[in-house]
């Protein structure tokens, strides 16, 4: 059996993105500035999709700028909010320890630039709390950027309230929706959301394709210089089969948002208690809020990377915040920041499911993830310490 | 391309000599777990020869395979040979190692070098001190470094 489990990665592509994009890819080639039919009809394909995305979103047209995806949104949201504090007189920005590297060093560019970065920690439960962030407000506050969700554990934070606390304070609130769009509702409006970034390729979109939102007033600052494209905001030809793909995935997906989170949080939830049963193992976050496709969970005494080689072997792929997977020492920035220890950090697994997935292939997850705990931990000394009581089991 | 050659893969798959030795002779364990990576190898030795070798790792793929490449290296061979075990053997035996995942094979030498030592040490036999406290090239101190050299 195959079990495609890393959708917070990346998603394969939905039968309505490729069949939007694929003949646009033949026919709508034009170059939406030209004024020509075939550019003008490429210039209808964009200004259609930017409306359909502005209104997945609860956004105004005007208020959505295409980009290449999820991190150029976020960097170019965090540059431009810094900007406009600048021009105030306003130098320090909130966020938190958990976010997206695109986030994370975007800020630590910005701390080179002068201004003062404040991370706020994160709940032992991978949630933030309102309080916190009205707490750390200052008048000298640009900025404040809260994901809607997070990438490695799946909790969902408190948007709304946070936008409303930044809101009552005349501080731009950011959110980096990556995870969120297309998967839980996100209304710009409702939530009182300044600026949010969202990545196609989550939605089973294209890769290469994303949103940035920015309410009308917010000036944006250029990442890319060149041309008029995107209101004079973003330069470079756009990429109007892409960005069609995207509009139409992300429609499907606000379209069938209930059905499709019913039958994900399902998968979810057959997996969560499967795996609560290896002993010393723990789920990672709160179990609710939750995104409807994700697990991630720590095994006291094995290491992650081997855990996906061992599961890739078993046709189920899936991703870790071991160092070993992520090409530095740390583990997860996510999982130190929930308080989760350094040896313990290292045995995570994160498994991320979609609509396609089914109860059949968790059942599959669990008892192959049993067997390769099982037998890693058989060859651990660590795991052989913790057992005969040479060292105490911490979870 | 995979990130493992297939011999790696092979060794992790299908390792040998994992498991313990009851009263072993020699035990080194090296690593540690805020890391992410121990190795623990048990040596049975007779007329300075090795018997038997048994590992257990705690660590991802390449651990896991250095560990086994190491204990099949040094099976039935002398302890001076076991001694002249270096790193990049370890890793040329595994045809090439990822250039992050080096300090496994250092691991490998280390937890070898650690159990003959302790092996000398229990037997009060005399060894040459300069044998274990080389420092191996393209060693990597995470309690200095923090990240790996070739980490962008």
């Amino acid at each position: 059996m195959n079990v495609y489990a890393d959708n917070a990665a990346t998603t394969a592509m939905s039968e309505t993105a490729l069949n939007t994009m694929i003949p646009l890819l033949k026919t709508g080639y034009g170059n939406a500035s030209s004024l020509y039919g075939v550019g003008q009809t490429a210039k209808e394909y964009l200004e259609n999709a930017r409306k359909t995305v502005a209104d997945c979103l609860g956004a105004k047209p005007n208020e959505i700028y295409f980009t290449s995806g999820g991190s150029e949104a976020d960097n170019q949201a965090l540059l431009s909010a810094a900007m406009i504090g600048k021009r105030k007189g306003k130098t320090q920005i909130i966020s938190t320890k958990f976010e997206h590297h695109a986030v994370l060093h975007s800020l630590d560019r910005l701390k080179t630039m002068g201004f003062d970065i404040v991370l706020l920690d994160v709940n032992s439960d991978g949630i933030v709390r309102p309080e916190q962030v009205a707490e750390a407000i200052t008048d000298n506050t640009c900025l404040v950027s809260v994901m809607y969700a997070n990438n490695e554990i799946g909790t969902i934070q408190p948007i709304r309230e946070i936008g409303k606390i930044c809101r009552e304070k005349g501080v731009i609130f950011h959110t980096d929706a990556v995870q969120a769009a297309g998967h839980i509702p996100v209304n710009v409006a409702d939530d009182n959301i300044d600026m949010l970034s969202v990545s196609a390729h989550k939605f089973h979109g294209p890769k290469g394709v994303g949103v940035l939102y920015a309410k009308t007033g917010i000036r944006l600052t250029n990442l890319i210089e060149g041309g008029a494209q995107e209101r004079g905001k973003r330069a470079g030809t756009e990429n109007v089969p892409g960005i069609c793909a995207m509009a139409a995935a992300l429609k499907e997906a606000c379209d069938n948002m209930e059905e499709n989170s019913k039958k994900v949080s399902a998968i979810r939830d057959r997996v969560i208690d499967g795996l609560s049963e290896i002993p010393h193992s723990r789920l990672n976050g709160a179990r609710s809020p939750r995104l409807p496709g994700n697990v991630n969970f720590c095994f006291e005494g094995i290491e992650g990377e081997s855990i996906l080689l061992k599961l890739d072997d078993l046709g189920i792929q899936a991703s870790s915040g071991s160092a070993c997977t992520s090409g530095s020492l740390d583990p997860s920035h996510v999982l130190l920041a929930i308080g989760v220890p350094h040896e313990i950090a290292h045995g995570s697994l994160r498994l991320t499911f979609c609509e396609t997935n089914t109860l059949e292939q968790a059942d599959y997850v669990v008892k192959s993830v049993k067997e390769v705990v099982n037998y890693l931990r058989n060859m651990s000394p660590v795991w052989r310490d913790l057992e005969t009581g040479v060292a105490k089991h911490i979870i | 391309m995979a990130l493992y050659s297939e011999t790696v893969m092979d060794h992790f798959r299908h390792p040998r000599n994992v498991g313990v030795i009851e009263n072993p002779d020699g035990v080194g364990e090296v690593g540690n777990a805020v890391c992410g990576d121990i190795m623990k190898i048990y040596l049975k030795i007779d007329n300075d020869i090795i018997t038997d070798v048994k590992f257990e790792t705690f660590g991802c793929g390449s651990a896991i395979a250095s560990s086994s490449m190491a204990t099949e290296l040094i099976k039935g061979k002398p302890l001076s040979e076991a001694l002249k075990l270096t790193n990049k053997a370890v890793a040329e035996a595994l045809d090439g190692l990822p250039a992050y995942k080096m300090h496994c094979s250092v691991l490998a030498e280390e937890a070898i070098k650690a159990a003959i030592l302790d092996y000398y040490k229990k037997n009060n036999i005399p060894y040459d001190e300069k044998q274990f406290s080389e420092k191996k090239e393209g060693y990597f101190d995470p309690e200095a470094d923090g990240t790996y050299p070739d980490k962008k």
